[in-house]
């Protein structure tokens, strides 16, 4: 009887700890993925051979669902707005989710390949992308990342392309904005040292910023399950005297550095890449303590140019479109005019479709939100300049 | 006639065994038919290695009695151990069954090492330790890798810790021609996808065999002795220790070779993968399945798997739902009516649940 006892409680304990890991990000994402799922099936109905299935894989649930859920609703606009202009190519969308994990990004790429998908963006994340990038490889599907943003993901194949800056571009990027505009400035990295996104744009980073000589006074790391703790690496910074903070991580720990060096009244310039996008439409976030934090991202929504994209996305889901969004918007955009100029028909096999597009998307230059004028290379990596910003009052403007 | 008959559990054994069997071969022919969707083909390995490391978490967790809370670390462990294994003998070994074989054998042995280290001060203690000290074990085996650093070039491997958090694998100062295994907190990326479902089946078929067969050996008897009366096992001269050592120290081995398995189907693995929820997924299969009953532990951690894929119809309530899936299942199996239901079916199950 004692062992059936504890048998149970194990399992409420467990099923309470799974829901609390799930449910998270539900409340957070409901009424918007909703949305597209509904929008979808209108498409699905209409849906004749003439019809490309595009696939997106990002995390729609878990901690980092606003960026997977960007990256479907600005797909999902994109997608909308080319069915609507009619035209010889249509787009069917279907959006899955995978927690931001390989196991389940590799799942979910199956699933749309039962699905029928033709062509995919994603996955969301660079960890999810590398695992599901080596089956779109093998099994010759194009891919075309909109957000993730390591080199591994594009490394040796051929069929996999980037619409956002690679890690070392953003981390080089960084360092020479800073020798140019803040060249006096102590620096003191603050990186998620399990994380390959962060520690893959910090090396880079320093590298460049040891060529340029900057002068980095500090580094202090962490890890997943410290993210929620920063006063030890907010004083060391305080103490070495550093007077601009380098932060490339996701948007959640900068978040809690923010408040936490807020609490302490200690006010350096943060710096922050692609992934602090995001931290204004953060919610629980006070966005005032986001006021003058610098960062380097291809796409701001106050620009008088993005302006329908960033109209039709807050009637759609009600919030301002992020970086990954425009991000995604613009790789279904790429995905047209690659197809387009490649000469291809939806009743083409994905193999097919694949190895028509390859050759194409080294010719072809893309204007859109994130960039004008981008071209690809053979590697997959995309050339665009990346723009710094600065927050102030709530959005993000050219620093003076 | 009294010869024939068969002892119940040798039964319920060689069904397991056969059942383990012939549902490899219907996935076999199902798949090579095209039947079968690509989402159930993809999980086919990742599967065999859950079901392996569930029976193997059930050694320790059933049949031993001791909790572990850090059985993903030793499969972690194993994973790392069994990549780097196979990306520097790709030259060596270029028959890919062979090296996944071998692989497999290191990533147990790694483990097995690591069970060693963690069992022999902590199985000595009587009481819970052992679930505070593998749930700890786990997040120390997370850390440590995400500061490995593994390369390899015609010199050989290279490694170097990255503690302070400022190297890069550009410090392991690797030839031209040389690959980068691990990178830190990157994880192992690039690697070469050998795993294969036959390859998930003989896993499966070797745990099971090994786990099987040490219960209902002489030591099986004397793990459960200690499990059910420590003291009445100690006063028949049975050495507490080294069985309950042996039982542990298998358990960790079998988790490392589901490790480099399961590492060896992805072409990118991160530590953060063998986190607690990891340790705790393959624990809600141990219990779900049964304490102690090995088929249950395959059934449980199949369908488990599956299900999560299984739900994606229903968006973001699909974790919810799978909640109220597990909490259902829990009620069910321990309904009393249930049980005598099943009691009525199979009299002879009857004396077995009231050995529970």
């Amino acid at each position: 009887m004692k062992k059936k006892f504890f048998a149970f409680l194990m399992a409420v304990v467990m099923v309470f700890s799974l829901v609390a890991c799930g449910g998270g990000g539900d409340d957070a994402t409901t009424d918007d993925t909703g949305d597209t799922t509904e929008d979808t099936g209108d498409t699905g109905d209409s849906a004749t051979t003439t019809t490309f299935k595009v696939g997106t894989i990002g995390p729609l649930t878990g901690e980092n669902a606003i960026y997977g859920t960007a990256v479907a609703n600005g797909a999902k606009i994109a997608v909308d707005e080319i069915n609507a202009a009619g035209g010889d190519i249509q787009f069917e969308l279907q959006s899955e989710d995978d927690v931001a994990d390989g196991e389940t990004s590799v799942n979910a790429y199956n699933n749309l390949m039962d699905w029928g998908m033709q062509l995919l963006v994603g996955p969301t994340t660079t960890g999810a992308s590398v695992a599901v990038s080596s089956k779109c490889y093998e099994e010759r599907t194009f891919m075309l990342t909109p957000s993730a943003s390591s080199t591994d993901v594009t490394a040796g194949k051929d069929n996999v392309f980037q619409v956002c800056f690679t890690d070392p571009n953003q981390g080089t990027s960084s360092a020479d904005y800073m020798a140019e505009n803040m060249a006096d400035a102590k620096i003191y990295v603050l990186y998620q040292n399990d994380d390959a996104y962060s520690q893959g744009i910090r090396d880079a980073f320093v590298t460049e910023a040891e060529a340029k000589g900057l002068n980095i006074v500090g580094e202090g790391t962490f890890t997943k399950d410290t993210a929620t703790d920063f006063s030890v690496q907010l004083t060391a910074a305080q103490a070495a005297g550093a007077d601009t903070m380098f932060l490339p991580m996701y948007y959640q720990p900068a978040s809690v550095i923010l408040n936490q060096a807020n609490a302490m009244g200690y006010a350096p310039t943060f710096f922050g890449v692609d992934g602090m996008d995001g931290i204004l439409t953060m919610e629980g976030f006070d966005a005032s303590l986001a006021e003058g934090v610098m960062l380097l991202t291809p796409f701001s929504a106050t620009l008088e140019e993005n302006a329908s994209f960033v109209q039709a996305y807050e009637d759609q889901f009600g919030e301002t479109p992020n970086q990954f969004a425009a991000d995604a918007y613009d790789a279904v955009y790429i995905l047209k005019e690659a197809l387009e100029a490649a000469g291809c028909t939806a009743d083409m096999t994905t193999a097919d479709i694949c190895e028509a597009l390859v050759p194409v998307m080294t010719t072809i230059t893309h204007d859109g939100l994130t960039g004008k004028g981008m071209t690809w290379s053979a590697d997959g990596a995309v050339s665009k300049d990346p723009t710094a910003f600065v927050i102030q009052d709530g959005v993000y403007v050219l620093p003076q | 006639m009294k010869k024939l008959t068969i002892k119940r559990t040798t039964r319920t054994d060689f069904i397991t065994y056969l059942g383990v069997i012939v549902a490899f071969l219907i996935m076999m022919f199902l798949r090579d038919q095209g039947v079968l969707n690509r989402s159930l083909t993809g999980q086919l390995v990742p599967i065999c290695c859950y079901i392996s490391m569930a029976i193997s978490l059930n050694l320790t967790v059933g049949i031993l009695g001791e909790l572990s809370l850090g059985h993903a670390g030793f499969m972690s462990v194993g994973a790392f151990s069994g990549i780097i294994t196979a990306m520097s003998l790709q030259s060596t070994i270029p028959y890919t069954p062979l090296r996944l074989a071998v692989a497999m054998v290191v990533g147990a042995i790694f483990a097995a090492i690591a069970g060693i280290i963690v069992g022999v001060p902590v199985l000595r203690l009587r009481g819970d330790y052992l679930a505070i000290v593998t749930l700890a074990f786990g997040e120390i085996i997370k850390d440590l890798i995400n500061c490995l650093l593994v390369g390899y070039d015609s010199n050989g491997l290279h490694m170097a810790l990255n503690l302070t958090g400022s190297k890069s694998i550009t410090d392991l100062n690797l030839q031209p021609d040389g690959i980068a295994i691990i990178k830190g907190a990157q994880g192992a990326t690039g690697t070469t996808t050998i795993a294969s479902f036959t390859a998930g089946f003989v896993l499966v078929m070797i745990t099971l065999v090994i786990v099987l067969n040490l219960v209902r050996s002489r030591t099986g008897r004397a793990v459960m002795a200690i499990r059910d009366n420590r003291i009445a096992a100690e006063s028949v001269g049975i050495n507490v220790t080294k069985y309950k050592l042996i039982a542990f120290v298998t358990s960790a081995a079998l988790a490392g070779a589901a490790g480099a398995l399961y590492g060896l189907n992805f072409s990118s693995l991160q530590a953060t993968k063998f986190n607690f929820n990891t340790s705790i997924l393959v624990l809600v299969f141990v219990v779900l399945g049964g304490l102690g009953n090995i088929w249950g532990s395959v059934i449980a951690a199949t369908v488990l798997t599956i299900l999560p894929e299984a739900l994606r119809g229903f968006d973001d309530y699909r974790m919810l739902i799978y909640a109220i899936v597990l909490i259902l299942v829990m009620l069910a199996t321990n309904n009393s009516q249930a049980k005598a239901l099943l009691g009525r079916i199979i009299p002879k199950r009857k004396g077995a649940e009231t050995n529970g």
